[in-house]
């Protein structure tokens, strides 16, 4: 049966045979780089049309349905208006800051890309410290919000930016704590290791009670990251017009747009990958047969479908609960979810050490 | 791909971006007035300066927020080898929580998580 890493294989035995190992591995590069350049472009476009869709479905209206099939080239729309829109600089801004700020969105977008395992022996990179490097590569995403929102010239832009500011740095506390209590039953930062740790079962079914606290925690820490409703004081719309991104227009926005999305996806692939097992399919212990007849769906359509339904929680909370209000938000952080991921990442050490987890 | 994929990545983004602004700047064809510069007020011109003092409560959070990280910084090599020490890296966190929660609960107490 083919699968993604036997492609990525064949590619590689294919090019080193044919060319000098210099020239195979900047043809790799070049391939590497243009296969996730197409995976970013694609997730944005399906990511807007679902976002779209799913709040249609529960709003019981119909949504995009003019262009395409079912409204499904309505971002393709979208994006060709966005890119023959002009892209503006206000009066008064800091040029050099405004148009380096959607850059430094879509690098760490797209540095974060590197140790996801999209399928069974397919990762860019497997570093050691996988989980780390997630979390450290994350945070520098607040320094682009701020620095669009300060460069703005814009009073709108300034509060949208330092509310998130506030915000994505607080929440990134608890997000970092509940990963870090898995990754004390696992022992191992590297990706593929918690991966293969989890092939008896997943982790928030192995991990007993403490393990569902830190999903719950990571979702809602995650969907403040990311700076999506109920959590979206950066740009909340009826406050602050659209927060950090009021003067962006054009393709600069379009960027801005992206980068949101892609991370999305990223925070939702690692919590797949943590807590539900990444591209693992669904294991019951020692029952043979049943994990036989599992490992016959491929692991790409196990991460894809994980991670998707993870994404699709995200976009039910955001029209399920109303925004917060700022020292709402931060109390939930400080004075709930950070004493309460400390006091579970305790639990957790005692039941690894202990051996409770199955 | 190793280390190598971290420059592709980013020589990726780059290119990306630019490409779709350098497009974009090339597809349109500009047009000028004197209101289109003029940061976007609810249609008034915009009144002071932009650069306002801000609440202080953000640049508290912000500072128990350095503390806070530092500590998780250093609880990722504890995690890795807790399951193997047993106890005694149990303890060791304890002790560690409790000196870090006396530091969250004196901010508490002088009024840095409470926003003005």
């Amino acid at each position: 049966m083919w699968s993604l890493s036997e492609i990525a294989h064949t590619i590689h035995e294919w090019l080193n045979t044919t060319f000098n190992s210099t020239l195979a591995t900047l043809i790799e590069m070049v391939v590497a780089g243009i296969a996730v350049i197409s995976l970013f472009a694609l997730l944005g476009l399906v990511l807007v049309i679902m976002e779209r869709k799913v709040s249609a479905w529960i709003q019981i209206r119909l949504g995009p349905n003019r262009v395409g099939p079912k409204g499904m080239l309505q971002s393709m729309a979208d994006t060709l208006k966005l890119l023959v829109k002009e892209g503006l600089t206000p009066n008064g801004a800091d040029q050099f800051l405004f148009n380096l700020a959607p850059f430094i969105a879509m690098i760490v977008a797209m540095l974060l890309m590197a140790p996801i395992a999209f399928a069974k022996d397919f990762q860019l990179w497997d570093l050691n410290i996988g989980v780390l490097y997630v979390s450290a590569v994350s945070s520098i995403m607040v320094i682009s919000i701020l620095m669009a929102g300060w460069s703005s010239n814009n009073k709108y832009s300034l509060m949208g930016a330092m509310r998130s500011g506030a915000q994505i740095v607080s929440y990134e506390l608890s997000a970092g704590l509940s990963l870090l209590s898995i990754v004390v039953l696992t022992g191992s930062l590297q990706v593929s290791e918690i991966i293969q740790s989890q092939s008896n079962g997943w982790w928030i079914f192995k991990g007993h009670i403490p393990a569902i606290i830190s999903f719950v925690i990571f979702m809602i820490a995650v969907t403040a990251e990311t700076n999506r409703a109920p959590f979206d004081l950066a740009e909340a719309e009826s406050e602050l017009t659209a927060g950090f991104h009021t003067e962006y227009s054009g393709m600069k926005f379009a960027l801005f747009f992206l980068a949101e999305y892609v991370n999305v996806f990223i925070v939702c692939a690692i919590g797949a990958t943590v807590f539900l097992g990444g591209w693992m399919p669904f294991h019951i212990g020692s029952w043979e047969g049943f994990n036989h007849i599992m490992d016959f769906i491929p692991s790409s359509i196990w991460f894809f479908g994980k991670t998707f339904f993870l994404i699709f929680m995200i976009m039910w909370f955001r029209w399920t609960f109303p925004r917060l209000r700022i020292d709402q938000l931060l109390n939930l952080e400080w004075k709930y979810l950070l004493p309460i991921s400390m006091v579970n990442i305790l639990l957790m050490t005692a039941i690894a050490i202990l051996g409770w987890h199955f | 791909m190793g280390s190598s994929s971290l420059i592709v990545l980013m020589i990726a983004a780059i290119a990306f971006s630019g490409i779709a602004i350098l497009l974009s700047k090339i597809v349109l064809k500009p047009s000028t007035n004197k209101q289109k510069g003029e940061p976007y007020e609810c249609g008034i011109p915009t009144t002071g300066k932009t650069w306002v003092q801000l609440n202080v409560g953000y640049y508290l959070f912000a500072l128990i927020f350095l503390v806070f990280d530092v500590e998780l910084v250093f609880l990722y090599p504890w995690a890795v080898v807790a399951k193997g020490m047993g106890w005694v890296a149990f303890v060791e966190i304890v002790i560690f929580f409790f000196i870090l929660f006396m530091g969250f609960l004196y901010a508490h107490k002088k009024g840095a998580l409470k926003w003005i």
